[in-house]
């Protein structure tokens, strides 16, 4: 007994943990940097959101390190228990939410506020993998079927339309294509994610050219091109992000140097725009570093992915990399100008619980994953050497499959 | 059949491939953004990160002070608090609290929030800087501003130096000193383009007098503090500093004890005028303006000018109100802005006649000429009277200066205009008397070191000529419809729009005698007087004498420039002044200089009473010996000797050390210790104090 808890252990990814908790650790860094000369923010209290981040982090990773000591059956049958929760949760937002620039995504919880929408991206994409992985091993068939498509895709839209109402395009456009992903993800043919791809794209353009949006949301979506379209608002986030970012040249001006940052020119820094104080401070070389960082997760996420056999697990954890991925380039894009501004926070980096706690249950299930992936492995390089040694391993079982679908 | 061979599984993999493929291109796409936002580009949003978050407070410099020639302060600084309005926090505000603030501003330092949003709307500065709404506030007040932030957000109260007058002797000399005024857009916006670091939106620039014209001594440089301040303007940092250098000191010529004398003695003589009855007009004289001026006849350097009306330059201290400017700039004060001894043209009258008499004798008159003083003079169809001097008969030159006859020069004036000149349209025609007085430096400016000199005018043939040009149109329009208000007038512009242009014989004899439309300014006179006191040199009048910075050391020694020498023979000067000495002994002045002691004291004199159509007439009186001009002048105030013969009497009583009244010469009472001006400047301490010259 006690060798096997050692060889699970052993088998948990070492370099995907690694990379997390140096990134949690940055994390408390860069907001107490963003916070300290905030006293608006902090009430003159410096330390203030550094503790508050720290408890983030600290529960965050008790939880992480729950998910991945649980049974993988008991994650299984908790999946639809978290689904059901951020759909209440999402409910409980629009029926009570507090409106916090403009959009209602946060209900409060006795002393706690609670973000339903960070929950509902791990939620979606776990119910959506369980969906699936029930369906499939149900009736012994392999292949994607359309039914499956299609509850995949139900099963996501009822939070995706619920965040939508609150309104929370950010979240909402993470949800999308993180959704795609995961059906890409699942196998599904290429002509149906293509016309999914296509009746995306027509929804958006009818949502635009029919009006729903106000001007003001779309010149707030399109500052991110230019400025001047909403200068008092998303513009001025730009705006500033930019000069930021800027600042920070080749090496940074230092943590707890940034002049923009101790004078306060970033609006939400320690949150949506907490990359900002990365460029700042820690310039070109540090900003590089955290990136790089944040590619290792998704890196490691991907190789998990692909060496299990559970369709749930890859399914999920192809889900995870996708949203974590899609959701830091938004973040990181709005910092630097390229993406428009939309209140998603970057994943393991920004204040805030919940976030903090969603990514950290989404490495927990990877790190769980990993740690309970029946192969060894040949090759940790990733996915595609494994394609070509599990190929070249199990050319017979894969034949024999085949023969059994031609029957 | 199945459209792909490949199970479920493997399709998965293939598609985490191109996941893998996508996240990591995305991320790259990260990085070469930031390598342009950071590198590409690092320089311009590191520049804007500097230009938003620091910020230059200027300290403007402490403007040089103004001393006279023995060292005493004319114009110093002081330091007063100054209550300001901060408009970025303002704006910050919503309105009921501004009208709640501007309210209880209102009430501590007594200026109506109408008054302090007038301030705002006329503010000439940036936003950045506040709005000055209050001067010479009490330092309870002030420190009360400041020990209460809360109460007063976005008030600012600082100390800040501004001009003090001393006034030793109870001087004015505003019409010398000039005033301050803040700057103008225009003008910040031109030394930005010079790059001139001296001046900023908040400098006070010179406006007149010595502080325009030595304006770039005296501003001085200004410094700057760097501070850091966060994204709504407040303060969390300093960074370098850079001291401001305070501006030179300007010693100048002036006297302060003869220029107090001197601005008594003129409001004394205007105030006398003005009580005594004008028999001609039938009224009190008007004596509407008048001036001073007293000069070194070596140098050329000023000891003391004045004119009336003046102003207090202490009204423009801390901002001149409307009304106050208004007054300034009104007919009813008399336009007090202009120092009439440099902008004032006046008819020199016979104060002229001394110059005529140089030019007479280069041009083929003798020392015993002599000629007819007549009663009057037919020239063509006018008759010229005589009008100062009874009819003497035949006289000398010496005899027709002293008693100022004037048919003796309407005599040499029909002689050379009907040898040279008896074409009344040759503009070319010779003629020596004009030439003489071109040769005194009349008709142009003498380039004094004071900003706005007028170049007076000489009416000579070509002068006639261009007014003609100028006035035809409207005289002749005048006669073709025969709408003139007056008679007189019609006739005029009859005969103006015939032959205006014409120099006939009449204007050849009004020009010998200082009068019709030939005018001077008191500072060309004195400088023509001291061409012949100091035997034919004239000199750019100056009042600075030297610029000296701060810890003593001269920076600019400013000498005596000599504009030219006056081409006429010395003789003819020696006698000028031989003649002159007679005017305070039996002439015109003697009346006014019984008892003087001119055997110590060589005063030449001349007096001088212009005609000015429609206006009482103009007296002068201007005097000299070897080391002092006085001239003295008031409009509308009579004759030269009765309007200001007494005043200038005293003047030349306090410059020897003389008693009223007196006859003995005292050089330790006088003015100026030992009665000659000072060569040598004062000597600057390090700690600030100024000790008399040592000579």
């Amino acid at each position: 007994m006690k060798n096997d808890v050692m060889a699970f252990v052993r088998r948990i990814d070492l370099v995907l943990l690694g990379a997390v908790l140096v990134l949690v650790s940055l994390s408390v860094l860069f907001v107490w940097s963003a916070t300290v000369h905030r006293d608006a923010l902090t009430g003159g209290d410096t330390t203030a959101y550094l503790r508050k981040q720290i408890i983030n982090v600290a529960v965050g990773l008790v939880l992480m390190v729950g998910v991945v000591a649980t049974n993988h059956r008991w994650v299984r049958m908790l999946t639809p228990v978290v689904y059901l929760g951020a759909i209440v949760g999402l409910v409980l937002v629009l029926v009570m939410g507090s409106t916090i620039n403009g959009s209602k995504s946060w209900v409060t919880l006795g002393p706690v506020q609670v973000q339903p929408s960070e929950l509902a991206k791990l939620a979606v994409v776990i119910a959506m993998a369980l969906v699936l992985a029930e369906r499939s091993e149900g009736r012994w068939q392999a292949r994607v079927s359309l039914g499956d498509v299609v509850a995949m895709i139900l099963v996501a839209a009822v939070p995706i339309v619920l965040v939508l109402l609150q309104p929370d395009l950010g979240t909402t456009l993470v949800l999308g294509v993180t959704v795609f992903c995961v059906l890409a993800a699942a196998g599904t043919p290429r002509r149906w994610l293509a016309l999914l791809a296509l009746t995306g794209l027509a929804g958006a353009t009818t949502v635009v050219a029919t009006g729903v949006l106000k001007e003001y949301q779309i010149h707030r979506f399109m500052a991110f091109t230019d400025p001047a379209l909403d200068p008092r608002g998303a513009g001025y986030n730009v705006q500033q992000a930019r000069i930021a970012i800027g600042d920070g040249g080749i090496f940074g001006q230092g943590l707890f140097q940034g002049s923009q940052a101790r004078a306060g020119f970033v609006p939400e820094q320690h949150t949506d725009f907490i990359f900002t104080v990365v460029g700042e401070e820690l310039g070109l070389v540090g900003s590089l570093l955290v990136i790089g960082l944040i590619g290792v997760v998704l890196w490691r996420g991907l190789r998990i992915a692909a060496r299990t056999d559970d369709l749930f697990g890859r399914v999920a954890a192809a889900g995870i990399v996708c949203w974590l991925g899609i959701q830091s380039f938004q973040n990181i894009g709005m910092c630097l100008g390229i993406m428009p501004v939309t209140g998603v926070p970057l994943p393991l980096l920004s204040y805030g619980g919940s976030s903090m706690i969603a990514a950290l249950l989404a490495v927990g299930l990877l790190l769980g994953i990993s740690a309970r992936s029946r192969r060894t492995g040949l090759d940790r390089s990733g996915p595609l050497q494994d394609l070509r040694s599990r190929d070249r391993l199990q050319v017979a079982a894969v034949r024999k499959d085949v023969a059994f679908h031609r029957q | 059949m199945a459209p792909s061979r490949l199970s479920t599984a493997q399709v998965s993999r293939l598609r985490l491939i191109v996941i893998q493929a996508l996240v990591f291109s995305l991320l790259a796409t990260l990085g070469v953004r930031l390598f342009y936002l950071q590198v590409r580009h690092g320089d311009a949003y590191q520049a804007a990160a500097a230009s938003q978050s620091k910020r230059e407070i200027v300290r403007q410099p402490v403007r040089g002070i103004i001393v006279d020639a023995q060292g005493r302060p004319l114009v110093t600084n002081r330091s007063a608090w100054v209550v300001s309005l901060d408009q970025g926090v303002l704006d910050g505000l919503d309105d009921a609290d501004k009208v709640t603030l501007m309210k209880r501003v209102a009430k501590a330092v007594d200026v109506s929030p109408k008054k302090q949003n007038e301030a705002i709307a006329n503010w000439s500065g940036t936003r950045y800087q506040p709005v000055p709404i209050a001067t010479d506030v009490s330092e309870s007040t002030a420190l009360r501003i400041l020990e209460q932030p809360e109460d007063f957000p976005g008030v600012v109260a600082e100390k800040q130096t501004l001009r003090s007058y001393p006034s030793p002797y109870g001087i004015n000399a505003a019409g010398v000193l000039g005033y301050l005024s803040p700057i103008t857009e225009d003008e910040n916006d031109n030394a930005k383009e010079r790059g001139d670091e001296s001046l900023n939106n908040t400098s006070m620039v010179g406006r007149s007098g010595v502080e325009k014209e030595y304006d770039q001594w005296l501003r001085g440089m200004p410094g700057y503090d760097t501070v850091t301040v966060d994204h709504v303007g407040r303060e969390i940092g300093r960074g370098d500093s850079v001291a401001s250098q305070p501006g030179d000191t300007l010693v100048t010529s002036i006297d302060a004890k003869v220029q107090g004398r001197a601005e008594k003695l003129l409001a004394e003589s205007i105030e006398t005028a003005r009580g005594t009855f004008d028999k001609i007009t039938g009224r009190n004289y008007e004596a509407d303006s008048g001036s001073v001026v007293v000069m070194e006849a070596q140098t050329g350097r000023l000891v003391a000018m004045a004119s009336q009306p003046t102003y207090d330059p202490e009204e423009w201290v801390g901002g001149i109100t409307q009304k106050q400017l208004d007054r300034l700039y009104s007919e009813k004060a008399g336009y007090p802005l202009l120092p009439r001894a440099t902008q004032g043209q006046f008819a020199p009258g016979s104060t002229w006649k001394p110059f005529m008499t140089v030019g007479a004798l280069n041009n083929g008159y003798s020392r015993d000429t002599l000629l007819d003083c007549s009663s009057g003079l037919q020239v063509g169809n006018r008759w010229f009277k005589n009008y100062e001097s009874a009819a003497y008969g035949n006289i000398t030159f010496a005899q027709a200066l002293e008693l100022s006859c004037d048919t003796f020069f309407y005599r040499i004036a029909v002689n050379y205009w009907q040898k040279y000149g008896s074409n009344p349209a040759d503009i070319k025609a010779k003629d020596p008397l004009v030439n003489t007085a071109k040769a005194f430096g009349f008709g142009k400016r003498t380039g004094i070191d004071l900003p706005g000199e007028s170049a007076g005018r000489i009416a000579d043939r070509k002068w006639k000529a261009e007014y003609y040009e100028a006035m035809k149109d409207y005289y002749c329009r005048m006669d073709e419809k025969k709408n003139a208000p007056t008679s007189f007038l019609q006739l005029f512009a009859h005969e103006f729009c015939v032959e205006g242009n014409y120099y006939r014989t009449g204007d050849a004899v009004n020009f010998s005698i200082g009068q019709g439309d030939t005018m001077v300014t008191p500072i060309q006179l004195a400088r023509a007087y001291a061409s012949l006191a100091n035997g034919g040199t004239l000199y750019e009048p100056r009042v600075g004498k030297a610029v000296v910075s701060g810890d003593g050391t001269v920076v600019e020694k400013i000498d005596p420039k000599v504009a030219g020498k006056v081409k006429m023979s010395a003789k003819s000067i020696d006698y000028v002044n031989e003649a002159l000495l007679g005017t305070p002994r039996s002439g015109t002045l003697a009346w006014k200089f019984g008892g003087f002691p001119l055997d110590e004291v060589k005063v030449r004199g001349k007096t001088g009473t212009a005609e000015v159509t429609g206006k009482q007439t103009t007296g002068w009186v201007a005097t000299y010996n070897k080391k002092y001009v006085v001239i003295m002048t008031v409009s509308q105030g009579g004759t030269g000797s009765g309007a200001v013969g007494d005043a200038v009497r005293k003047l030349w009583e306090s410059l020897y050390g003389i008693e009223e009244g007196g006859a003995e010469v005292r050089p330790g009472k006088a003015a100026i210790k030992g009665i000659d001006p000072p060569r040598n400047l004062p000597a600057f301490g390090s700690d600030g104090s100024i000790v008399a010259p040592k000579d």
